[in-house]
């Protein structure tokens, strides 16, 4: 993924931020795409604490405390996800696995708008 | 000075329309960018004015938001102002309709939404409550989805009596509350339902929109799906007032702010045939409740016109004398500041235009 100006971590602070992650298994790292970034304080990503077994749904439910109108865009009030929007644990997007119910295994998750949807 | 604020909301974008004479438009937009804009409104009772819409993105969904600053700026309720709550199992698909409660309910503004559901708000639409009572309706299973969705799209409370507000929705028809929205009996007898077999229902008609003077909330008028109708007493029985219209399918009805008994509508030739009949750019008008019509055309497109106007792309402004607007399908808004006499255009070559709506600001 690449750097983006608006970041508010530096690479250094990214890794080390990854690196206490991995550790002890309490952030995911998000990735936004730039339309959704007004709702995340300018960032185009976001550290989400979460615990090492986290599946998305968990990180989505930990990201609805911190920045519910993010977190509203990306799945509705039912908890389901929004059907033109795509989320990605590294590589993979989450309807060729499990859902919601994906692992996320201390990778990143992206959302990133579908095609579709415009 | 006084100016007339006109919202326009379109398939991709929200334009706004700032006259001081109704004559020479400001026209801004787009705002809110790919957005859709199903429905909006203009809060004239607070000392400052509010716009409200309806903004449904297609990525990233539905949202009402507020602007107190004529659309310079817009804010949203993090949470969303309308949330399904988590034991219906649904989630808010659209917002239909943003309607104002009365002058005294300082406030309050309902919503009407897809699905069929009707809100309250009583923060000036920053947080919205359902009311469970139409929400739970035994009828709430045998309600079908229009070709737009299932959907409230019409709230009109009663400015003289708190408990009473009328409801209507596509399908299921009108529904009306006497009670503060406890409990909703269906009140559309007399309305026609031609897609259905046998005898008129008691429910399920598709009921375009229904229209109210403040001053004269026992008489309602409705835009059918099929027929064009008006109710001496507070949707109790419903007469046909189609006769003398060129076609009585359509979407839009709107009463004159001033007059009770003069209302407008844009007449389709059918079900099966949405275009204006002889292909003509006409706004019906009458001005003894349905009585008789004449045709309004002065100032409007004279060359072959096949656009519909959608149930919410009508409405009049508060001035006097009565400013009526609408918007098309292929992006154009027209207005008339004489009641209806005369018409021009306003704008064109705007996304197809959802709903337009009219205030005056100080």
């Amino acid at each position: 993924m690449p750097a983006d100006p608006a970041d508010d971590l530096t690479a250094a602070e990214s890794a080390d931020a990854l690196s206490a992650a991995g550790a002890a298994g309490a952030t995911v790292r998000m990735w936004l795409p730039g339309v959704l970034r007004e709702h995340a304080a300018g960032r185009s990503r976001l550290d989400v604490a979460a615990a090492a077994d986290a599946t998305v749904a968990d990180v989505l439910d930990a990201l609805a405390v911190q920045e519910p109108a993010l977190e509203r865009r990306i799945r509705d009030e039912a908890g389901v996800l929004r059907p033109h929007v795509n989320v990605y644990v590294a590589d993979t997007n989450i309807r060729d696995a499990d859902g919601p119910a994906t692992m996320v295994g201390g990778a990143d998750i992206s959302v990133i708008p579908a095609v579709s949807g415009g | 000075m006084s100016e007339v604020v006109l919202m326009i909301g379109t398939r991709k974008g929200l334009w706004l329309g700032r006259s001081s004479d109704r004559v020479q438009w400001d026209v801004t937009g787009p705002h809110l960018g790919m957005d859709e804009i199903y429905s909006c409104a203009i809060e004239t009772r607070s000392e400052t004015p509010r716009l409200l819409v309806s903004a449904a993105s297609p990525h990233w969904g539905p949202s009402v938001l507020r602007s107190d600053d004529l659309g310079q700026s817009w804010q949203d309720t993090p949470q969303g102002a309308i949330r399904f709550p988590a034991d219906t199992g649904t989630a808010l698909a659209h917002v239909w309709a943003l309607q104002p409660g009365p002058t005294d309910q300082p406030g309050v503004v309902y919503a009407g939404t897809e699905p069929s559901a009707l809100w309250r708000s009583e923060d000036s639409g920053e947080t919205f409550s359902l009311y469970r009572g139409l929400w739970d309706h035994p009828h709430r299973e045998q309600w079908w989805p229009g070709a737009g969705g299932q959907a409230v799209h019409t709230v009109l409370p009663d400015p003289f009596d708190v408990a009473r507000v009328t409801v209507a929705m596509s399908t299921g028809g009108v529904y009306r509350s006497t009670d503060s929205g406890q409990s909703w009996t269906p009140a559309n007898k007399g309305i026609r339902a031609d897609f259905l077999p046998g005898d008129e229902p008691e429910f399920g008609q598709c009921v375009h929109k229904v229209a109210m003077h403040r001053d004269r909330p026992e008489q309602l008028f409705a835009q059918n799906h099929g027929g064009v109708y008006r109710s001496d007493d507070g949707g109790g029985s419903w007469q046909s007032i189609a006769d003398g219209l060129p076609g009585d399918f359509g979407f839009p009805i709107v009463v004159h702010p001033h007059r009770p008994g003069t209302v407008y509508v844009f007449p389709l030739v059918a079900d099966a045939d949405r275009v204006p009949p002889q292909a003509r750019c006409r706004v019906y008008r009458s001005t003894d409740t349905g009585g008789s019509w004449e045709a309004l055309t002065q100032g409007l497109p004279q060359e072959p016109f096949y656009l519909p106007v959608l149930r919410d792309a009508m409405c009049t402004d508060d001035a006097d004398p009565a400013g009526i607007y609408f918007g098309t399908r292929d992006g154009a808004v027209y207005g008339s500041r004489d009641d209806g006499d005369s018409w021009a255009e306003i704008t064109r070559h705007l996304p197809d235009v959802l709903c337009v709506r009219a205030g005056t600001v100080a």
